[in-house]
C-alpha cells in the first residue's frame, strides 16, 4: 500500500469517486458557513465599516490563487520524475481553477479598494507580483493547448511550470524592491502577536478551508474529466483504425 | 563550440536583415515615444531609461523565433542533439550568438538613443552598464522560450505570452539602476542583483531550454 497506488487511474477514479461527495459536502458546508457568518455575525470595522466583509472571498481565494500553483508544481514534478499520467492531467486541471481564483483575489481586491485606498488599481508589490501570477497561468493554459501531442505538452507545460515557479519567485522578490506597499502586511500567521481579531478570524478560517477542500473536489471532478477526455480519444483512435 | 558559434554568427550577418532588424526596431520605438507622450524634455529625462530598456527587451524579443526555429526546419537541431557536443553547450552558445547579435548592438545603440529621449548626463554608463549586464540574461530566457516553442506551428505570439512573464524581475532590476542612475542615485544593488539574475540565467537555463528542445524533438 502506497501513495504510487493511485498513478493507476482505475484506483484515482475509484479513490476519487469515493472522496468527492465528502468534499462538496464539506466544501459547500464551509463555505457557507463562513460566508454567512462572515457576512451577517460579524461586527463591521471600526474604520473600515462593511467592506472588511470582502475579506471572506478575497483571502480564500488568494490563498487558492498562490497554493494551486504551488500544486502544479508538485505535480509536475511527480510527472518529469516519475511519468504518472494522472500527476500531469492534475496539474491541467488545476490551471483554470487557479486563474480563476487571481481574478476573483484581483477583482475582490480592487472593489474593496476603491472606496478605501481611493483607487481600484495601485502598483503595489502584492498586487503587482498576482497580476504576474495571473500572466503566468496564461501562459502556462497557452502552452498547453498549443501542443498537439499530449505527452509532449504535458512534458513543456511540467518545466514551464518549473522555471516559471523560479521566475516568479524572483518577481515577488523583485516588486518589492521596485515600488511601495500599500496592501497591508500579513495578520493571520500562527507566529505573530498581534494578529485580526478572532471575531473576524474563525469565520475566515472556516471559509478557506471551504475554499480549500472546494479545491480539492474541483481538481478530482476536473481530473476524472481529462482522463474520460484521453480514454475516449484513445478509443476513437482504435475505431478509426479497424474499419 | 567555437564553430558553431561562428556559424551561427555568419548566418545572422549573411541572410540579411537578422542582425540590423533588431536595432531597426529598437530606433523606431524610441522615435515613436515622443510622438506617443509630447515632446516635453523634463518628461521624456524621466522616462528615458524605462524606455530604453523596455525598447531592447522588446527588440530582443522581436529576434528570438529566428533563434532555433530556422534550425528546426532544416534539421540542422536533429543533428546537434545527436552531436557528442552537448546539447546544453549547443543551446548556451546559440544563446550567445543571440546576445552577440542582438544584444551587444542594442548595447551599443542606447546612449545615442539616450540622446533623443534627453537622458540625463549621469545617466549614460548607468544604462550601458546595466544593459550590458542584463541583455545575457534577455538572451539565455528568450532560448527557453524559444526551445519551449520550437515544435509550434505558429507559436511566435504564444512565445511572447511565455517569456514576458519570465523577463520582468530582468526589466525591474535593470530599469531600476538605469533610473537610479539616471538621478543621481546609487545604483549598485539593482546592479548586483541583475547580474546575479543574468550569471543564474546562463548557468541553469541551458539545461532547462536542453530539456524542453529533447521533448519537443525525441
Amino acid at each position: 500500500m502506497s501513495l504510487w497506488e493511485y498513478a493507476n487511474p482505475v484506483k484515482f477514479l475509484a479513490l476519487s469517486a469515493r472522496v468527492q461527495p465528502f468534499a462538496w459536502g464539506a466544501a459547500a458546508l464551509g463555505i457557507a458557513v463562513g460566508l454567512v457568518w462572515g457576512f451577517f455575525a460579524t461586527p463591521d470595522d471600526f474604520r473600515q465599516g462593511s467592506t472588511i466583509k470582502i475579506i471572506y472571498i478575497h483571502v480564500p481565494s488568494a490563498w487558492i490563487a498562490i497554493n494551486a500553483w504551488i500544486m502544479m508544481l508538485v505535480a509536475s514534478l511527480i510527472w518529469l520524475v516519475r511519468r504518472h499520467h494522472v500527476s500531469a492531467l492534475a496539474a491541467k486541471a488545476a490551471a483554470p481553477i487557479g486563474l480563476v481564483m487571481t481574478v476573483i483575489g484581483l477583482l475582490t481586491g480592487a472593489i474593496w479598494g476603491q472606496p478605501m485606498w481611493g483607487t481600484w488599481w495601485a502598483w503595489d508589490p502584492r498586487l503587482t507580483s498576482f497580476l504576474i501570477l495571473f500572466l503566468f497561468y496564461l501562459g502556462y493554459i497557452a502552452l498547453w493547448e498549443a501542443v498537439e501531442d499530449p505527452d509532449t505538452a504535458a512534458d513543456l507545460t511540467s518545466v514551464l511550470c518549473l522555471v516559471g515557479s523560479v521566475f516568479a519567485l524572483m518577481s515577488r522578490y523583485a516588486v518589492l524592491f521596485w515600488s511601495q506597499g500599500l496592501h497591508q502586511g500579513a495578520s493571520l500567521s500562527l507566529d505573530k502577536e498581534e494578529n485580526i481579531s478572532d471575531v473576524f478570524w474563525v469565520p475566515l478560517v472556516i471559509s478557506i478551508a471551504g475554499f480549500t477542500l472546494l479545491f480539492l473536489a474541483l481538481v478530482l471532478y476536473r481530473t476524472g474529466t481529462e482522463i474520460a477526455l484521453r480514454r475516449s480519444r484513445a478509443l476513437s483512435v482504435r475505431l478509426d483504425r479497424n474499419t | 563550440m567555437i564553430a558553431l558559434l561562428l556559424r551561427d554568427l555568419k548566418l545572422a550577418l549573411r541572410a540579411g536583415g537578422g542582425f540590423g532588424l533588431g536595432l531597426a526596431f529598437f530606433l523606431i520605438l524610441t522615435v515613436l515615444v515622443p510622438f506617443s507622450v509630447g515632446p516635453q524634455s523634463a518628461l521624456l529625462s524621466s522616462i528615458a531609461p524605462g524606455i530604453l530598456w523596455l525598447g531592447a527587451l522588446l527588440a530582443c524579443l522581436l529576434s528570438l523565433d529566428r533563434l532555433l526555429a530556422l534550425d528546426f526546419e532544416d534539421g540542422t537541431l536533429d543533428v546537434l542533439a545527436t552531436a557528442p557536443l552537448p546539447l546544453e553547450a549547443a543551446l548556451a552558445v546559440k544563446g550567445l550568438a543571440h546576445w552577440i547579435t542582438t544584444g551587444l548592438p542594442l548595447v551599443l545603440a542606447a546612449p545615442f538613443l539616450g540622446v533623443l529621449l534627453n537622458l540625463p548626463p549621469e545617466g549614460f554608463g548607468w544604462l550601458v552598464i546595466s544593459l550590458l549586464l542584463g541583455t545575457p540574461a534577455l538572451s539565455m530566457i528568450g532560448t527557453f522560450g524559444a526551445a519551449l516553442t520550437v515544435g509550434i506551428k505558429r507559436g511566435g505570439l504564444l512565445m511572447s505570452l511565455l517569456v514576458l512573464p519570465l523577463y520582468v524581475p530582468t526589466l525591474i532590476f535593470g530599469a531600476e539602476a538605469a533610473r537610479r542612475g539616471a538621478i543621481g542615485m546609487d545604483a549598485e544593488t539593482p546592479l548586483f542583483l541583475l547580474a546575479g539574475i543574468s550569471l543564474g540565467s546562463i548557468a541553469l537555463l541551458p539545461f532547462a531550454a536542453a530539456a524542453a528542445l529533447r521533448m519537443t524533438i525525441r
